[in-house]
């Protein structure tokens, strides 16, 4: 087994994911079988290659710093499931 | 008449002449989807009342003569593209009721050029998928066979094209999401290189290798609404400062000059024999418009869906961390404290498949996994880019087939995550090198359900996956051919 229910578990947790134990029994075998078809990469030597982050690279996408209007509060707000006119609100944290 | 039947430049013509009105075509096109939408279930949202009314104006400005490129011409959008005021769900219960504050770039573009938004089109959770199975509001259906899959990512854009419930559609994908449905279900398919089409207002999977582009009913229709959505965009800073030709220009009859590569890795074992047949047969219509072929090697292929799907969740994971129920989207009104609402509306408010990715993603990242499979992955990735570089130092494009067998049954594959993953093996190499990729419709199996080739091409080579493609279109002459099945 390349991973366990156990791991499964702990990582869900890392992703805010609650799950079932059920759905998770599921994942893990099915996570396996991903996990142990991804392993052919170690069959190449990719020692001394860099990694790809962008396929095409852009080096310093700079630009002015200027002042430009934004979006108005009233519309960033307005999919909010609860707000206040003025901020988004959310349940008690301290 | 049927107008929806038609294709943009047909219509085109008889709207500047003032043979037809906008108004007259899109009543057809929503007629067209009152009739077989049932069917073929390809929207998720539909705005018949906002599309008269720009149709209106459409109308208006071309009797102004101030018409544009796409004046009056109904279009669909995949719903993961940002609609000013037009609910944009992602396929997703945990999006259901956004409606976003702006237009992304793609979508004012099409605007400004005309276009009439018929509505949104549906899609496998936030593109996650090959079958369109993974949208929360249910499959759309492949307009050849019903009872068969559509392709996926971009399904609804790829059914709604080929049902001729809009006229041209625009699709995004993240390792084949356009070229898949396009080549399933018989409409042509590009995918642009990275960074030619801004990806501003569309909802990330995996930005690395997401990228917009059209499904059409014919290469020309292609080039034409190529013209209109790519080009720089500040908004997007992975958007590359390219010059934009007319790519209806690179539409020439003849492909004299043009070595076209058949990369060997891609007639895998387990290719169904009618999909081999079909390309075989492309090829020999290549050659003879005067193409030279060659063959060639990628020999990382056969890596790409390993690479993919480590970096592809990777990016998802993260990308996806912003669906808390905070700023917008679901939320769990039952939670009492902030990480019972983040834990229970994520969980309530995704997928299977998509909770699949974020957990494979979450853990390729996680301290101790990160060198052995993402880093892994990100350097295999610059192997297989390496290899597109070699072969195109010897060729013009590529030439394969765009999925190892026609579409398959609803529901046949969807237990299976690792067999419908190994599905994508012909599309995915394409976006993990940022390069361009098109599928052409190219023949039928025996059960009557489309078949497509895909041509690949270097960066930003596009004019030439156009001219291959345009020459295939007429030497096949397949186009008449239509889903009258409905």
């Amino acid at each position: 087994m390349k991973i366990t229910a156990q791991e499964v578990s702990h990582v869900a947790k890392l992703a805010r994911l609650h799950m079932s134990q059920q759905e998770i029994e599921a994942m893990t075998k099915q996570l396996d079988d991903i996990l142990t078809y991804v392993a052919k990469l170690n069959e190449l030597d990719t020692e001394g290659i860099m990694p790809t982050t962008h396929a095409i690279s852009i080096v310093n996408a700079f630009r002015e710093d200027e002042v430009k209007p934004s979006l108005e509060r009233g519309k960033t707000l307005a999919n909010a499931p609860r707000q206040n006119d003025e901020s988004f609100v959310v349940p008690k944290v301290i | 008449m049927s107008l929806h039947k038609l294709t943009i430049h047909e219509l085109q013509q008889m709207l500047a002449a003032r043979k037809i009105s906008a108004v007259e075509l899109t009543r057809d096109v929503l007629d067209r989807i009152e009739k077989v939408e049932d069917k073929v279930k390809a929207y998720i949202t539909l705005d018949p009342e906002g599309a008269l009314k720009q149709a209106e104006e459409a109308d208006r400005e071309i009797k102004e003569g101030k018409g544009g490129a796409l004046s009056g011409i109904p279009v669909s959008i995949k719903d993961v593209l940002c609609t000013e005021n037009m609910r944009t769900t992602c396929g997703s219960r945990i999006l259901e009721n956004f409606v976003p504050p702006y237009d992304a770039t793609a979508v004012v573009k099409m605007k400004k050029a005309g276009a009439v938004l018929l509505g949104k089109v549906s899609m496998d959770e936030f593109a996650m998928g090959s079958t369109s199975e993974n949208c929360a509001f249910g499959p759309p259906r492949n307009p050849w066979n019903t009872d068969y899959i559509c392709g996926g990512s971009s399904g609804g854009s790829a059914a709604s094209v080929a049902a001729d419930e809009c006229i041209a559609s625009l699709g995004t994908d993240t390792g084949g999401s356009i070229r898949q449905p396009a080549s399933h279900c018989g409409v042509v398919g590009l995918k642009p290189t990275y960074g030619r089409v801004s990806r501003y207002g569309l909802v990330a999977f995996a930005s690395s290798l997401d990228q917009i582009g059209p499904l059409t009913k014919d290469i020309t229709d292609c080039a034409l609404l190529m013209n209109v959505i790519s080009g720089y965009d500040p908004k997007d800073s992975t958007s590359v400062q390219q010059s934009v030709p007319d790519f209806r220009q690179a539409l020439t009859q003849g492909l004299q000059g043009m070595k076209i590569g058949i990369p060997r890795e891609y007639f895998i074992k387990g290719l169904d024999p009618e999909v081999e047949k079909a390309a075989q047969n492309s090829i020999k219509i290549l050659r003879e418009a005067g193409a030279e072929i060659v063959e060639v090697s990628l020999p990382h292929t056969d890596y790409c869906v390993a690479v993919y799907y480590l970096v592809a969740p990777a990016e998802a994971s993260s990308n996806l961390a912003r669906y808390d129920g905070v700023r917008y989207g679901f939320r769990d009104r039952n939670s009492d404290t902030l990480l019972e609402m983040y834990n229970n509306s994520r969980s309530q408010g995704f997928g299977a498949e998509v909770k699949r990715r974020i957990i494979i993603g979450t853990y390729a990242l996680s301290s101790g996994y990160y060198d052995a499979y993402y880093k892994k992955a990100s350097q295999v990735r610059t192997m297989i880019t390496a290899d597109f570089k070699k072969v195109f130092e010897v060729c013009d494009v590529l030439a394969s087939p765009v999925t190892p067998t026609p579409a398959w049954k609803l529901g046949e594959k969807i237990n299976d995550p690792l067999s419908m993953y190994l599905s994508d093996i012909l599309t995915i190499s394409a976006n993990l090198a940022g390069i361009p990729g098109i599928s052409v419709p190219c023949g039928f199996s025996a059960k009557g359900l489309p078949i497509g080739l895909q041509i690949q091409g270097a960066h930003f080579q596009e004019e030439k996956l156009l001219r291959a493609a345009y020459n295939l279109e007429q030497g096949l002459n397949i186009y008449h051919m239509r889903t009258e099945n409905l």
